[in-house]
């Protein structure tokens, strides 16, 4: 009964949504205040119904009821409570619906805070939104309904894939979904801006909020899956450049550009057709992103059963997605026009190039990523781009981007002066050089390994994480320069200020991180009789064998591995392999002590047949690599700030200069 | 300098970015991507003998053997046609098993043997890798197709 109610309140939502997609739009245009005013209780009407639709599924998991077909695929009584919550999303159908879900919660939102927001804007943006909500849920209906019954009902289900019960699995995919649905704020706000023929500094400032918020989770979201295939898949990899990866990253790429791009609209007015366009292609690449994933057109961990009706309705619906909101912009965008004017060399021209340098890079990968579909379809048999690929194009596109991240805040809006820009920074380039070139010198004692190793892509690395904070310094002390009392100096300077620079210190970390575990990692397979030693990186790893133990719905055998430095025990680390009951797959749980300059990390290969007790053992020092996930939070921590700035707070009238709230808000406070 | 002048120089350095762009992903492209062959074309010599490549199939029963290190891993790739002999070195995936579908990259030695530098095994239980499902598919259609004339 609970499953039918679900199907049933997501057909509600769609009528919502059918009606929501085109009345306020149409009363935008004809100027009428009564079907503009329906979208918002037909917002908050559609996320109650698709919340309703999510919450049947969870009560279909939670009391494992296996006569729902998408349950007992991806359930099992066995499971643990968590693991049979986030099993809603392990699957292609649920993740669908969890999709829905974020939309009409994005939607509600937009309704709910945008009290402050020309009536016709509002319309017209939930009113877009409305029009996507209805392709997701008549995707569902049509081809992936959760809700579809087995009949009879399976004694029990068939269990999550391993791999997936995991921590990480339960928040990754929310995460990463809130970011991929965010975006389509973004792309409601460029239509609804078409669609009206006006873009100025205050519509900037609206989505610069949303986008940046959608940002922030996506960050979040793609550092989480990271971490995941770090620890889950037992390789030791932080990212392999798999097309489910890029999938997430190609529109993170885009809309980091866009949330610079933005910046440049709002205060100069500059920009506005590419920011427009960013936002469609941020939004269209998520789509393709989720598809991609979900639909089984790619294969790796994250993608199931392909069906070629689910193909057609996908194609269809992003070939339609994309193109009317390319017409639309060919034919609205000279309305809008193309915004302020800047000089060749200003901080806009340096925003711009690394818009571009940002756009190229995404391109790239997209190509790399989906270059195998098309020789596929076109018959020339299949083949595959590899990691070397994606290492080849992107690092060369982001040297001079960083080059150009550490210049863009120093450098003044409309018309730079390259000698005066020169000038203050010359001491910060020396200084990062002279840095990166002595470093790698002392690495090989810091981190015990048998020489120094000393190479032009650490150097180059190296040099582009310092370059950013140099230039992060000189910009601090220019802002934090002047008279008075030093704390209100740095008061003084606004939040978005401060958010930005810590996403670039943000982006340094990324950059030594990767440098650094890239060109110092040690990694040794070896085989281990019980008792053996090896040492790596100035460790040295002793097995005591391998006991066994019994999880909650699986079988492990722990290995028992001592690590030591000079003499002196560092901990015990206790790698797993298991054997999940249900579905007999086995499963590597590898070990890892995190430390802020390295992680030790140990994992089981198989145990050697006719030994006594031998195991072929992984075993990695991966210096510096929590870095990689630090730097990433910095960014997401710098986006948070930068919309708490109270520029961006709700403002009660609008049309209001920001300055005037400004002041009133002091006032008030 | 003049709009027509600057105008020049944007479109100059655009058309220059855009070059150098494409001559990274195609230099990148050329040197990174790996062709996808079946045991049966493997057999048939028309698999390249210099670089690297891809193929697909299943582990075939009983051919997995180790060597004394425990590391060094025997195994034949097998589309029920043809079958062809791997090594490879290091810690195989969870789910490399005999009988289950595999793709190996790597490189035909001048003695017969695929040197692979990477074996990939499916994800789960039901998933197939599509190169070993594929060469399944062609090896079973080379298969029926004489009988079919």
């Amino acid at each position: 009964m609970i499953p039918e109610l679900g199907h049933f309140s997501l057909i509600v939502a769609l009528c919502l949504a059918i009606v929501l997609g085109v009345l306020p739009i149409l009363g935008a245009a004809r100027n009428n205040s009564v079907f503009m005013g329906v979208a918002r209780p037909l917002a908050y009407g559609q996320f109650v119904f698709v919340s309703l639709a999510f919450a049947s599924l969870a009560y279909a998991f939670m009391s494992n009821d296996f006569s729902v077909l998408y349950v007992a695929e991806h359930s099992n009584s066995q499971l643990p409570g968590q693991y049979r919550f986030a099993a809603i999303w392990g699957g292609h159908e649920g993740s669908l619906l969890l999709w829905a879900l974020f939309l009409s919660v994005w939607t509600a939102a937009v309704a709910a805070f945008s009290r402050h927001l020309p009536e016709e804007m509002v319309a017209r943006v939930l009113g877009v939104m409305g029009l996507i909500s209805v392709g997701f849920i008549l995707f569902m209906l049509f081809t992936s309904s959760p809700f579809a019954r087995l009949l009879p009902a399976a004694a029990d289900g068939r269990d999550l894939n391993p791999l997936l019960q995991d921590p990480g699995l339960v928040i990754h995919p929310p995460m990463l979904y809130m970011g991929y649905v965010g975006f389509s704020v973004a792309y409601a706000f460029a239509i609804s801006a078409l669609l009206g023929g006006k873009l100025d500094a205050t519509w900037a400032r609206w989505s610069r909020t949303w986008t940046t918020v959608a940002w922030v989770f996506m960050t979040i979201g793609i550092a989480l899956g990271s971490g995941w295939a770090y620890y889950e898949l037992g390789w030791g990899g932080w990212w392999f450049w798999d097309p489910v990866e890029n999938a997430s990253f190609m529109p993170w790429l885009l809309g980091t550009a866009l949330i610079h791009s933005l910046a440049v609209t709002e205060k100069r007015g500059a920009f506005k057709s590419w920011t427009v366009l960013l936002a469609i292609g941020a939004f269209s690449l998520s789509l393709l992103g989720t598809f991609l994933v979900r639909s089984g057109v790619l294969t790796s961990v994250h993608s199931f059963a392909a069906d070629p009706k689910r193909g057609i309705f996908i194609l269809s619906f992003l070939v339609l997605v994309i193109g009317i909101s390319l017409l639309l912009f060919a034919w609205r965008a000279p309305k809008v026009g193309l915004g302020g004017k800047f000089d060749m060399l200003s901080r806009e021209s340096l925003l711009l190039s690394n818009n571009v340098l940002l756009s190229v890079a995404s391109a790239s990968v997209f190509i790399g990523t989906l270059y195998p579909l098309f020789m596929d379809a076109l018959g020339y048999g299949k083949l595959s781009v590899g990691a070397p690929y994606f290492e080849a194009v992107f690092v060369p596109l982001m040297i001079p981007m960083v080059l150009l991240m550490g210049l863009g805040p120093l450098a003044r809006w409309k018309k730079m002066s390259v000698p005066d820009l020169t000038q203050r920074v010359k001491w910060a380039f020396g200084s990062a050089l002279v840095l990166a070139l002595l470093l790698p010198l002392l690495m090989g004692k810091f981190l015990s390994l048998e020489s120094n190793k000393w190479s032009p892509m650490i150097v180059v690395g190296l040099l582009m994480a310092f370059w950013i904070i140099a230039t992060l310094v000189v910009s601090l002390r220019q802002r934090w320069a002047g008279e008075g009392a030093f704390m209100h100096r740095v008061r003084k300077q606004s939040l978005s200020y401060y958010g930005m620079q810590l996403a670039h210190l943000g982006v340094a970390l990324f950059i030594i991180g990767v440098t650094l575990v890239k060109g110092y990692e040690t990694e040794r397979d070896v085989r281990m009789n019980v008792g053996d030693t090896v040492m790596a990186g100035g460790y040295e790893f002793r097995f005591n064998g391998v006991t066994e133990t019994q999880g909650a719905n699986f079988v492990a055998g722990v290995g028992h591995v001592v690590v030591s430095r000079d003499g002196k025990l560092q901990g015990e680390l206790l790698p797993e392999k298991r054997q999940y009951n249900v579905s007999g797959m086995p499963l590597t749980e590898a070990a890892i002590q995190t430390g802020i300059f390295r992680d030790l990390y140990v994992s089981l290969g198989e145990a050697i047949p006719e030994s006594d007790g031998a195991w072929a053992v992984r075993v990695y020092i991966k210096p510096f690599i929590d870095w990689i996930w630090a730097g990433c939070l910095l960014m997401a921590l710098g986006g948070i700030l930068a919309v708490s700035d109270r520029r961006y707070r709700i403002h009660k009238k609008a049309g209001l200069p920001s300055s005037v709230n400004r002041f009133s808000q002091e006032q008030a406070s | 300098m003049k709009p027509r002048q600057k105008r020049a120089v944007y479109i100059v350095v655009a058309i220059a970015a855009v070059g150098l762009a494409v001559g990274l992903v195609l230099n990148a492209l050329k040197d990174n991507v790996s062709l996808y062959f079946t045991p049966t074309q493997v057999y048939n010599k028309e698999a390249p003998q210099d670089r690297s490549f891809r193929i697909g199939g299943l582990v075939e029963e009983g051919s997995i053997q180790r060597e004394k290190d425990g590391l060094t891993v025997h195994f034949m790739i097998t589309d029920l046609k043809q079958k062809l002999p791997v090594i490879y070195k290091g810690i195989l995936p969870d789910l490399f098993k005999e009988g289950k579908g595999v793709v190996a990259q790597g490189k035909m030695e001048a003695d017969g043997v695929m040197h692979a530098s990477e074996v990939l095994a499916k994800h789960d239980e039901n998933y197939m890798p599509p190169e070993a499902a594929d060469a399944l598919k062609k090896a079973k259609a080379a298969d029926t197709a004489p009988a079919a004339k």
